[in-house]
């Protein structure tokens, strides 16, 4: 039984804090019966992964994610929602026939990874980092000199998605 | 030398804090720093007001409020009272939560920029090594706002135009964020205070404080210039959200201190990246002597961010408004190519093997072509324009002159 | 530090809910927020195991591949809108029971 801290540090609080903004705005768009506040949701669901990549020391990634997800995601999101005005005012039920089966099995599949999770013995780490510097710097050159075929392929496929999508949603009158 | 938050907290040891409570003592002290940084950019709100009304009406020749205060300055007070005492009206069909949340999403990206601007040397918020593509970031925060705001008044005309805010925002980020990648390529870094002190120019030992790099990449500036001009929705690109415009933008269901939310962010908003400008390109601290006498630093800072400042104003009374589509076309068809080029020639001259002295004298050069380009661009579109547009009839004299316009007839 | 776990609790968490919304959903839109959530869940896996791994920090693979996901997941969500809008132009619904001209 590993025993525990008399007080939680302030970075686990911060933790705590931004890992119950990422469960209730989770929990916001599962449940919400207005679609408009799902991706509202969804929106604060991605600031608080923002932040717990922050209080994990990745920097880049956190200000990436809010950069792309919360700045163009959830903006296409909304977008999408007002143009197709499905149901948005709560007149038809949110849940398809399935949906009692679907919330069993999300409920196993969060108990069986908690357990799983908890019972795997994982290496004790967590060295303190040092140059953040350096980090950012090993980023940029591991774009290009490891990974640089996913990359060239990532940006094909970017290009392949913007002309795709741009074709996909015009008008065809 | 110790950091503000280092002072303060050994402070609040002194006062008798157990040994154990540092880090929660530490953590107070970054509490009232951004406190204080905050407060003091709602304050610099009130005088961002009045530098613009008398400014723009200086231009438009007259005065401008002298009422209220000595030259006016309690003006933005007055207003701030009057919208203060304003009912809270909310539409009934409105979405509630949305129509709250969009003026306080619209102001906290504005004041979370504040955390990386650097004043002086060593007296910056939080010295982010990524501090650059925070800002980048934060720009993209207040996209969401803008369209929460036109969907959730309920009001076709504020969704459409809600809808255009979002299009003009993300058109114009892109040349923006590839503008400012020029001066942190040249720096090799993203913190803010590293590109600020890359900036100084050491004859010797001396340092004039006057390497800036708005003289290495004036094209990079110009295009960031512009681009900042319409992410702050101001003139020329400010069709969305103008006071003399029929249906004045998202905002039109929002009164009282909601609608006075959406106008402190905008100012602040300008003012903010005014101050990116200066912060990488035209040196934000450094200036003659000023690592020898400290307080000559934000001093520095903050006149140039004033001029900068009064430039946006300039340009706001002086320029007549672009219509969405020649916005549009602007930015996609001008400035993206543009500065993607401009980019690439810093690249591919940055790792050449040529002493640096020559790298930097073709960046000047390559960054000159661009403008030179970008000026002949606009100047065969704008008379593609006015060939296109016939008027009823030719006036015959200037506007605003007491010369008399003779008959149409003559 | 934070410990693992608590990064895993919660990516776990995170990817339920969003496995929930993208079985049990009606809308379109929804079953796509769902897949969104479920790519952040494994985002916040793997930036937690860099976190968490053996010195020198200075291996990012973890931060890579979750750069890598970000990317991917902005191209799939703007092809799978513009899908949903096309469909909706067509069918004038994006509700998912009722497109079911496929079936047997």
């Amino acid at each position: 039984m590993p025993e525990l801290p008399a007080l939680p540090s302030i970075l686990e609080l911060v933790f705590l804090a931004v890992a119950l903004l990422t469960a209730v705005g989770a929990l916001v768009v599962v449940l919400s019966p207005n679609l408009f506040h799902s991706a509202l949701g969804l929106a604060a669901t991605f600031f608080g992964v923002a932040a717990v990549y922050i209080t994990a020391e990745a920097e880049f990634v956190g200000v990436s994610q809010v950069l792309v997800y919360v700045g163009a995601i959830s903006t296409l999101i909304a977008f999408a929602i007002m143009l197709t005005r499905g149901m948005m005012y709560g007149t038809t039920s949110q849940r398809n026939r399935q949906s009692g089966t679907a919330a069993m099995i999300a409920a196993l599949m969060f108990v069986v990874l908690t357990a799983l999770m908890n019972a795997i013995p994982w290496p004790k780490a967590g060295e303190p980092i040092t140059d953040g510097e350096a980090i950012i710097a090993r980023l940029g050159s591991m774009f290009v000199n490891e990974y640089v075929v996913p990359f060239v392929l990532l940006a094909l496929l970017l290009l392949v998605a913007l002309a795709g999508a741009i074709v996909l949603a015009r008008d065809r009158k | 030398m110790m950091t503000w938050s280092d002072i303060l907290t050994d402070v609040q040891m002194r006062l008798g804090a157990p040994p154990e409570l540092e880090p929660l003592a530490r953590a107070i002290a970054y509490f009232i720093g951004a406190f204080m940084l905050v407060n003091g950019a709602l304050v610099l709100a009130l005088i961002l007001i009045w530098v613009t009304r008398k400014v723009v009406s200086r231009i438009q020749d007259r005065i401008g409020p002298n009422r209220i205060g000595p030259y006016g300055l309690f003006q933005t007070v007055a207003d701030v009272l009057k919208l203060l005492s304003k009912e809270d009206i909310r539409p009934d069909n409105a979405d509630q939560i949305a129509y709250v949340l969009a003026p306080i999403l619209s102001v906290f990206p504005v004041l979370m920029t504040l955390a990386v601007i650097t004043f002086a040397p060593g007296f910056v918020g939080v010295d982010l090594n990524i501090g650059v593509l925070y800002l980048v970031a934060l720009g993209s925060i207040g996209i969401m706002a803008a369209l929460m705001a036109g969907w959730s008044s309920n009001n076709k005309y504020a969704l459409l135009a809600g809808f255009r805010v979002v299009a003009q925002l993300l058109a114009y980020e892109i040349p923006m964020v590839l503008a400012m990648l020029a001066p942190v390529m040249l720096a090799g870094t993203m913190r803010t205070q590293e590109i600020a002190r890359a900036q100084a120019l050491y004859l010797g030992p001396i340092n004039l404080g006057l390497g800036w790099f708005v003289f290495l990449l004036p094209g990079a500036f110009i295009i960031y210039f512009i681009s900042a001009l319409a992410e702050a929705e101001q003139t020329p690109f400010d069709l969305l959200e103008a006071e003399s415009e029929l249906i004045a933008g998202f905002h039109i269901e929002y009164s009282g201190m909601k609608f006075a939310m959406f106008f402190l962010a905008q100012f602040l908003n300008a003012f903010f990246l005014g101050a990116i400008a200066v912060m990488l390109f035209l040196g934000s601290w450094q200036g003659p002597f000023a690592d020898q006498i400290p307080l000559l630093g934000p001093f520095y800072f903050l006149v140039k961010t004033f001029l900068v400042y009064g430039a946006i104003q300039w340009v706001r009374g002086t320029f007549p408004r672009l219509r969405i589509d020649q916005m549009m076309s602007f930015a996609w068809k001008v400035l993206v190519p543009l500065v993607l080029s401009l980019i690439l020639a810093q690249m591919i001259i940055m790792k050449l093997p040529i002493p640096t002295w020559i790298g930097y004298l073709l960046i000047l050069v390559a960054n000159i072509g661009v403008v030179a380009l970008m000026l002949r661009l606009m100047t065969r579109y704008l008379k593609q324009e006015s060939v296109g547009t016939k008027r009823s009839f030719t006036p015959k004299s200037l506007i605003g002159t007491m010369a008399p316009v003779n008959q149409v007839g003559d | 530090m934070v410990p693992l776990n608590w990064y895993l609790i919660l990516s776990a968490f995170i990817f339920s809910c969003g496995l929930y919304a993208a079985l049990g959903r009606r809308n379109a839109i929804a079953v796509l927020m769902g897949i969104e959530l479920m790519l952040n869940a494994s985002n916040i896996n793997l930036v937690a195991f860099w976190r968490n791994g053996v010195a020198p920090m200075e291996n990012v693979d973890g931060q890579v591949f979750a750069l890598f996901v970000i990317a991917v997941a902005a191209a799939e969500v703007a092809v799978g809108l513009a899908l949903v809008i096309s469909i909706y132009r067509n069918r004038r619904t994006v509700n998912l029971d009722e497109l079911d001209i496929l079936k047997g």
